[in-house]
């Protein structure tokens, strides 16, 4: 993973200081409430319902064991011994003080960490793949990449005072595990009819109040041009977004108002300015950043006995087998998988962790996947590098722990925001809700014979949960001071992104367990062979689901 | 005199912010856009630019302005900061003056945009502005007070 030199820690120990100050500030009544905001949120800082509530950066998901170890000590000295994985791959503490809040991104910088523009009006953390540079489907390892464009967005003078937070987020393979569709840019790296590698460069995706499918901006860009290419779309946004509604502030809007043709015209305009400036990417810059993403030294393995070996353990211990066909992805390197350790146990709000877990999740690192770990934009976290033959001993492991919950990619794997419990913007808890349908669906067969399936869930129409693309999507709705949940269906993040559709009046929270059982049961019924829910969904609309959850309500 | 700050160091001119609603610009005050574009022969030398002005008027005129201020409304609203590196990347070398409700904790961003010189509207402050221009040593960007982005000069130092 990408090691900083004396450059980056200088700029992480210099912002470290530089907050330091402005907390005194603030606090000696020196920075109004008005200046000190968007100062903190570019820290990450929020203030919410509880407490603070601190986001650190996760650039790309990427963690190191030692990174690990110190964010376990956070959560146990400076919060309440546990955090939480974001749906933009990041960590989240609910419960820090003001004033310690210097410490803690002290305790960052000494392992090569920060919260710099975890949140606030500036470009955000730039996600990825979780399963970059292992995953089989892959084009290029995305991560060089994204580390080229952190460190470009990672105080950039002219981009911190945006009319709305700006996300980025990189794919590289075939399937799309990173949502680009959904970011207000999303890159894809993919040949040229000259095979060559480039970036098609996707504008304007986003959830929120007004889910919108990204467009493309340009087709296929040279590599080097990538800097100057992503300043230009940010110089029109930053001159031409609007700022008088928050709501219509994001870069989604703009390209809707102008229309995609009229903003690539003034995005080539302004690129004309910049391009080929000294911005533009080197060799050897791509080099370097590419030389932090080498493969680990694997083992030379026999697939084939490894493999071999592999199914006798599952057929033996069928519990196991559960967890292996669910929890681990193939690996480009034979004789080994990539884990995604579930941070979906019932009982547990998703993608909440304690700070024991995170010390074992370390040491498992250390023992089992070069000392690496990752966390996913699904709220979980990944050992990318495990031989195969030790699969078994680390699965024995994460059980003790409570982290080995067979459900990736199922019902019960679901995304949820904070919601009302925590955040103070939610219309309604989420949390809860999430609780209810895993306790509903808890027994694994039947979610194994249900097939893939997301089920998003967002406390108000911010759409943390991202439950616009949920293939069952749920959103906390305020009706006369009441919690209720609207539901929609046939939402997606893949290649096929699409926006879900309303399914009708939302529900009270008790009644959400059975229409969740009822739009499974229609599911059921009308599947033909081993359709996935959205396949079903998507040859038969809407109406048939409609029809059973409300004739049921009635 | 309102103070500001230039070349690192406090001072005070005569400058006042543009009073749009005149027609005539007022002795001291920068004229504002459309107050710069009715004066006849580029005579005036000054103009205040407001969020909204579209900054690609005053290309051919570059050279005929000794002071361009750029005035911040509100604090949180960024689009100053683009208007500056543009006209910077368009070769305008007079004065680039930061104006209005505008923080000190800014300052050090809008300097590497290009601006030079910072009148705050509430200049009681002033210290403060100046002692947050240079929080950062280093930067990774390309940006006008160092147009070469940090993978450069690393390679330079590498050789
Ligand atoms: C509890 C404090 C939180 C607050 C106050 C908050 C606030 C918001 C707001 C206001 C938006 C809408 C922004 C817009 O559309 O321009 C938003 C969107 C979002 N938030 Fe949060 N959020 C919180 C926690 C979280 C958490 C815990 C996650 C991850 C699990 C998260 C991930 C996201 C994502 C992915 C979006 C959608 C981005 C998009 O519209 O493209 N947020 N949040
Ligand atoms: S979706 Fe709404 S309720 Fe949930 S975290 Fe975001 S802002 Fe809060």
């Amino acid at each position: 993973m990408y090691i900083y030199d004396q450059y980056d820690q200088r700029i992480v120990d210099e912002r470290v200081a530089q907050f330091r100050d402005q907390t005194r500030r603030y606090l000696a009544g020196e920075l109004s409430d008005a200046e000190f905001l968007p100062l903190r949120l570019q820290n990450g800082l929020y203030v919410q319902r509880l407490a603070p509530m601190l986001r650190i950066a996760v650039p790309y998901g990427l963690l190191s064991s030692a990174q690990v170890r110190k964010l376990a000590h956070i959560t146990r000295h400076y919060d309440k011994g546990y955090a939480h994985v974001s749906t933009r791959q990041n960590i989240q503490l609910n419960w820090p003080v003001l004033e310690e809040v210097p410490d803690i991104l002290a305790e960052l910088a000494s392992v090569q960490m920060h919260a710099i523009q975890t949140s606030g009006n500036c470009i955000r953390n730039t996600t990825t793949d979780q399963f970059a540079g292992v995953a089989a489907d892959e084009r290029e390892d995305p991560r060089p990449w994204c580390e080229i464009i952190r460190q470009w967005s990672t105080l950039h003078p002219e981009f911190a005072f945006l009319p709305r937070k700006f996300k980025i987020a990189v794919c590289a393979s075939e399937q799309d595990r990173a949502a680009i569709h959904a970011h207000d840019i999303g890159v894809e790296l993919l040949p040229n009819a000259a095979g060559e590698l480039g970036f098609k460069v996707l504008v304007g995706g986003g959830l929120g109040r007004t889910p919108v499918i990204g467009s493309v901006v340009c087709e296929w860009l040279e590599k080097r041009h990538l800097l100057t290419y992503l300043e230009a779309i940010l110089r029109v946004y930053n001159q031409h977004g609007r700022r008088d509604n928050k709501y219509k502030a994001r870069i989604k809007i703009l390209v809707k108002a102008m229309g995609v043709e009229a903003f690539r015209d003034a995005v080539e305009a302004e690129w004309a300015q910049l391009r080929d400036g000294p911005s533009t990417l080197t060799e050897d810059e791509v080099t370097r950043a590419k030389s932090f993403f080498t493969s680990p030294p694997y083992a030379d393995i026999d697939g084939k006995d490894a493999g071999e070996a592999l199914a006798a353990r599952a057929a033996a211990d069928p519990i196991f087998g559960n967890w292996l066909t669910r929890n681990t992805h193939p690996h480009r390197v034979p004789g080994y998988r990539a884990v995604t350790i579930s941070l979906k146990a019932t009982g547990i709000a998703p993608g909440d962790i304690t700070d024991r877990q995170l010390d074992l999740l370390a040491d498992l690192a250390d023992s089992y996947s070069f000392g690496e770990l990752r966390t996913t934009h699904q709220q979980n976290m990944v050992l990318a590098d495990v031989e195969e033959t030790a699969l078994y001993s680390l699965w024995q492991r994460l059980q003790k722990a409570g982290l080995a919950t067979a459900n990736i990619g199922y019902l019960t794997d679901l995304i949820c925001c904070p919601g009302g419990d925590y955040c103070s913007l939610a219309n309604a808890k989420s949390i809860p809700v999430a609780e209810a349908i895993q306790a509903r669906f808890e027994d694994l067969d039947y979610l194994y014979d249900l097939g893939p399936l997301e089920l998003n869930i967002s406390g108000c129409m911010n759409a943390c949960g991202h439950h616009h693309i949920g293939h069952i999507g749920i959103l906390g709705v305020d009706k006369k001071g009441a919690e209720f949940y609207q539901v929609s269906l046939g939402g997606s993040q893949s290649k096929d992104a699409a926006i879900g559709k309303i399914l009708g009046p939302s529900f009270s929270q008790d009644a959400i367990p059975d229409v969740v059982e009822n739009l499974l049961a229609t599911f059921v019924s009308l599947r033909q062979g081993d359709e996935t829910f959205l396949q079903t969904y998507n040859r038969v609309g809407i109406e048939p689901f409609k029809e059973r959850v409300y004739a049921k309500a009635d | 005199m309102p103070k500001l700050i230039k070349q690192d160091t406090i001072c005070s001119d005569d400058w006042l912010a543009a009073d749009a609603a005149s027609d005539q610009v007022a002795q001291h005050h920068f004229p504002t856009l459309p107050q710069w574009r009715a004066a006849t022969g580029r005579t005036l030398r000054t103009v205040q630019l407001q969020p909204g002005d579209v900054v690609a008027e005053l290309a051919d005129a570059l050279d005929t302005l000794d002071i361009i201020a750029v005035d911040f409304p509100v604090l949180t609203d960024g689009r100053g900061f683009s208007y500056a590196r543009d006209l910077r990347e368009r070769g305008y070398r007079g004065e680039l003056r930061a104006t209005g409700h505008f923080m000190p904790d800014q300052v050090h961003y809008l300097r590497r945009c290009g601006f030079d010189a910072f009148q705050p509207a509430d200049d009681s402050r002033i210290e403060e502005y100046l002692r947050q221009s240079r929080v950062f040593s280093e930067q990774y960007q390309a940006s006008v007070d160092q147009p070469l982005p940090l993978f450069r000069r690393r390679e330079a130092q590498a050789g």
